[in-house]
């Protein structure tokens, strides 16, 4: 006979506030094979967790139910000190009164009642458990890093450095991401290239980085510890290891005319090209799209003129297969295109630019070597007006959220425009100046202050051309939303940051959540905010949400450490919520007939087949084995199987069954 | 084909030609247009600035009418119509405290507001059936125009849902396809002074000025208009606008439907075009559209 003891939490007010909860006490005493119930106010805390345990040990029990809130929150909890008082941790169950019951329902008899059968559940529950052990899995001590902005390379870095190997994957020809594109950075206006190339540079050296432009992951197998990942590797036309990057090639290439994609199509590149000087690894590719040899069959100018005669036009893609025990998705983001804003002139207008292509325009390494020029006749503008919020925080037609880094850069733009026009004058159009951070108010002031930018309070209703100049109209609403009119020779966005094209197809090959906004969401908004609900993916930078790089940073290291804490110890711990296939004696050995459907079912590949030979070596039947690494404990091939050969631990047909009858 | 039609005040008064244009070029489409009986006032200006209930009211009774009658979807040529009936329909469709208040006015049985009739304005309703008007054009339309829009056919557009909110298309299309070119410009939905144009004439000649500066700065030989009040304004109001001008203009402003009506052969007398105060005169030519930048 059983012997299940029952504890009812009141978690404060949650629970006793609408459920009577020594009722539920009294009524448990009834259940067959309870011999214990109790209440308390709260079950979680120490002389809660002792009350468990002194109860185990006086009343010998065999089980218990503790009614208390949901077991996502304290199952782990309870089984530790049941475990502690000397019996099996799979021997004690909670039932949810709070999120299934209190929370839901109101003060009454009838929330007591439903309280009293959620018990009830438990209690048949309990009495069937078997008691489990823990299931150990080996890791891979390897960290696959997806995306090689400042985000991807802090996060190689840090998981290098603490001793474990990293694959940093990159599908741009270079890792440096959107950082190697900007001019200066807010606060302090240091070069963007200086501080990050040292970084990528210590990448491309560091011995436990494997690193691989050019390429992308196709597809993501396996759990925690011990995933497959196959990525496909471009071909980049070259022989990496002969070429030593001199440039002859992109000097001959005939084709000239293609629209630099680091320069934001400012300037041109040819089809055989490196993205920028300090590209790391500095070694071209051949764009197949454009270039002639591919077109037409002829040309190989490249072929014939380079000095080592690392050319390969026949290179295909390589797909390789790489075991990692952790990822990190560290993909970044883009900004909004230009083109959306119909009132802006639609990206028709040749004088109104975004942010991105202002960071070109000032950069140094830029098309105009930092001179800031406009791009329809190359004239230094005299006026130059800033609109932030373009697209940001517009429910109706952009989007809800702010971008977060858009008033800062904004600021830095106009900044820097003084700094480089003298007599030319700078506008701002804002919503509000959101500048918290360390020395970010400061930042705008300064701007405000001593570099003269004008702060115009309200949104721009239309920009249009007339004779050859911006007009720009606008209301100042901090002077009773007078109606404004500027005219201006150029004209910034600060386009909405959003998420990737190919973020939500991303996310659903690493089976990992995302928002509306296609932004790859965090497990916990503030208590586990580098992990996602998928065990082993986490996350670093703007992939998740606008981030400036300060944070970017901040978070690429603590996903770092996630990584490094997963490394750190030699086996893991898995719940043992498996399925499992009856094994029985000869001759039938298992109630399963090898129909495998339960192997087209299961979503995780967790079914393999099990061949079962006499001594002779005779082949006596073919069965389902769930491996109990990779089963997940979904319970598809419970209910897909026709023989009722397999079932699931801590959840069989049976205690299912008599959960349902005790109702 | 038959459709409700709702004609409002203004197309039996100061825009009886849009009336006239919309019949003929209905009759001209083989579109048999069945007048909402025993309509309404819309609640447009008066209503709608004094009493939210009976801005809501009057126009759910014209489309209970229109229900009643068996109309499933109401023609609405004036824009202040089309803004109020729609405005009217969201507010029923959205809100059960409105609809239950609007059913106590109306004094009808609850439900009676359910499924109410879609609301079309010309343009939307045009551009359903390109085909057939393609297919009746006698004589095109060559000549460079500007399509200007107002405010209210696109506004708020989470309750119009009709063409891009900032820079409408749908009227140049149609033009385009009655073979007229129009121009790209940036006033196709700037204030006109709406209804000022009673109250406070200059406040419409200074807005109003700005919109024909641009167009005829662009080289339009018309200004096309789908509202009873911009045409009243940016026409009846021509020689306020005029005062402001640095060029005085005499280019005329035609309804959407004058225009196809035109390009269907249709008579100026029943295209209503002699009932215009700035006179419907265009060259002979086209001359070719001319960006001014």
């Amino acid at each position: 006979m059983a012997r299940v003891g029952v504890f009812v939490c009141h978690c404060g007010e949650n629970i006793a506030g609408t459920v009577d909860v020594a009722a539920v006490a009294k009524a448990a005493l009834d259940m067959p094979g309870v011999v214990h119930a109790v209440d308390y106010k709260y079950m979680c805390s120490d002389p809660g967790q002792t009350l468990l345990k002194d109860a185990i040990k006086e009343k010998k029990l065999d089980g218990v139910v503790v009614a208390a809130c949901s077991p996502r929150m304290h199952e782990p909890t309870f089984r530790r000190a049941a475990e502690e008082a000397g019996i099996n941790p799979f021997l004690c169950e909670m039932a949810n009164l709070r999120e299934h019951c209190s929370w839901v329902h109101d003060k009454g008899a009838a929330t007591t009642e439903k309280a009293i059968d959620l018990v009830r559940l438990q209690v048949e529950k309990v009495k069937r458990d078997r008691p489990l052990q823990p299931i150990r899995v080996p890791i891979t001590k390897k960290a696959l890093v997806l995306g090689g902005g400042i985000a991807g390379i802090q996060a190689a870095l840090d998981i290098a450095n603490s001793g474990n190997p990293v694959l940093l994957v990159e599908k741009s020809p270079s890792i440096g991401g959107h950082m190697s594109q900007l001019s200066e950075t807010f606060p302090t206006l240091d070069c963007s290239q200086c501080i990050l190339t040292p970084r990528m540079v210590e990448v491309a050296r560091h011995p436990l980085i494997t690193l691989y432009t050019y390429s992308e992951l196709e597809k993501l197998d396996g759990f925690i510890g011990n995933f497959k990942a196959t990525i496909r590797r471009k071909a980049r036309k070259i022989d990496e290891k002969l070429c030593n990057g001199c440039g002859v090639c992109q000097q001959k290439c005939p084709v000239k005319k293609i629209p630099d994609e680091f320069n934001e199509g400012l300037s041109f590149r040819p089809a055989i090209y490196v993205p920028f000087p300090q590209a790391v690894p500095n070694k071209p590719v051949i764009d197949v799209k454009n270039c002639t040899y591919y077109k037409t069959g002829k040309c190989k100018a490249c072929e014939k003129l380079c000095p080592t005669k690392a050319i390969r036009f026949d290179q295909e893609d390589i797909v390789e297969v790489h075991d990692v025990g952790a990822v990190v998705l560290a993909t970044g983001f883009k900004t909004m295109p230009v083109g959306n804003f119909s009132e802006y002139g639609y990206g028709k207008l040749k004088d109104v630019i975004d942010g991105m292509k202002f960071e070109r325009l000032a950069s140094a390494s830029g098309p105009t070597g930092g001179a800031i020029r406009r791009p329809s006749d190359g004239k230094e503008p005299q006026h130059v007006v800033f609109i932030a919020c373009a697209g940001s925080r517009d429910r109706l037609k952009g989007v809800p959220y702010c971008s977060k880094v858009c008033c800062m850069y904004t600021a830095k733009h106009a900044m820097l425009y003084r700094h480089k026009v003298h007599g030319g004058q700078a506008t701002v159009f804002y919503m509000d100046i959101r500048s918290a951070g360390k020395n970010y108010d400061e930042f705008v002031r300064r701007a405000i202050e001593e570099d003269g930018v004008k702060y115009v309070r309200g949104r721009v209703s239309r920009v249009y051309e007339e004779d050859g100049q911006l007009v720009v109209k606008g209301a100042d609403t901090l002077l009773g939303a007078e109606p404004v009119e500027i005219r201006a020779d150029m004209v910034v966005l600060a386009t909405a940051v959003q998420a990737q094209n190919d973020a939500e197809e991303l996310a659903q090959k690493l089976h990992v959540s995302y928002d509306p906004y296609k932004f790859f969401a965090e497990a916990h908004p503030k208590l586990r905010p580098v992990e996602t609900n998928t065990a082993g993916v986490f996350l670093a930078g703007a992939c998740q949400a606008p981030r400036d790089i300060p944070e970017t940073v901040a978070q690429a290291s603590g996903a770092a450490v996630k990584v490094a804490g997963l490394f750190s110890q030699p086996t893991l711990t898995r719940e043992p919520i498996i399925a499992v296939v009856d094994r029985q004696p000869p001759p039938v050995f298992s109630s399963c007939v090898g129909c495998f459907l339960c192997k087209s079912a299961c979503p995780y590949q967790a079914i393999e087949e099990e061949v079962i030979k006499n001594r002779n070596g005779d082949v006596l039947k073919v069965v389902a084995k769930v491996n109990p690494g990779l089963c997940q404990g979904c319970g598809t091939c419970v209910s897909t199987c026709r023989t009722k050969a397999i079932d699931l631990e801590g959840f069989s047909n049976e205690q299912v069954f008599a959960e349902l009858m005790c109702i | 084909m038959r459709v409700g039609y709702y004609p409002g005040c203004s197309l039996t008064g100061t825009s009886r030609e849009f009336d006239e244009s919309v019949r003929s070029v209905a009759r001209a489409l083989e579109i048999d247009l069945a007048e909402v009986p025993e309509w309404n006032c819309c609640g447009s200006s008066p209503a709608h600035m004094i009493d939210t209930t009976m801005s809501i009211a009057l126009p759910a009774n014209v489309l209970l009418k229109a229900k009643r009658a068996g109309l499933a979807e109401v023609l609405t040529p004036c824009a202040a119509c089309y803004s109020r009936l729609l405005m009217g329909k969201h507010e029923i469709e959205t809100k059960p405290a409105t609809r239950a208040q609007v059913e106590r006015v109306l004094g009808c049985p609850p439900g009676s507001l359910d499924e109410l009739p879609k609301v079309l304005n010309v343009i939307e309703f045009l551009a359903q059936i390109p085909e057939t008007i393609a297919a009746k054009v006698t004589s095109k339309f060559e000549h460079t125009v500007a399509c200007y829009y107002g405010c209210l056919l696109v506004r708020p557009p989470k309750v119009t849902r009709f063409d891009r909110t900032e820079d409408p298309v749908e009227m140049d299309k149609l033009v385009a396809l009655v073979g007229g070119k129009t121009i790209d410009w940036s006033f196709k939905t700037e204030c006109c002074g709406a209804s000022f144009s009673i109250s406070r004439t200059s406040v419409v000649g200074r807005l109003s000025s700005k919109i024909m500066q641009d167009a005829t700065r662009r080289h339009a030989e018309a200004i096309v208009v789908s509202c009873p009040m911009c045409h009243s304004n940016l026409d009846l109001r021509r020689r306020e606008i005029n005062r402001r001008m640095e060029k005085p203009t005499l280019i005329p402003v035609l309804f959407i439907t004058q225009v196809i009506g035109l390009a269907l052969g249709l008579s100026e007398k029943r295209l209503g075009l002699k009932r215009h105060f700035v006179p419907v005169k265009l060259p002979a030519k086209t001359l070719p559209a001319q960006v001014v930048s």
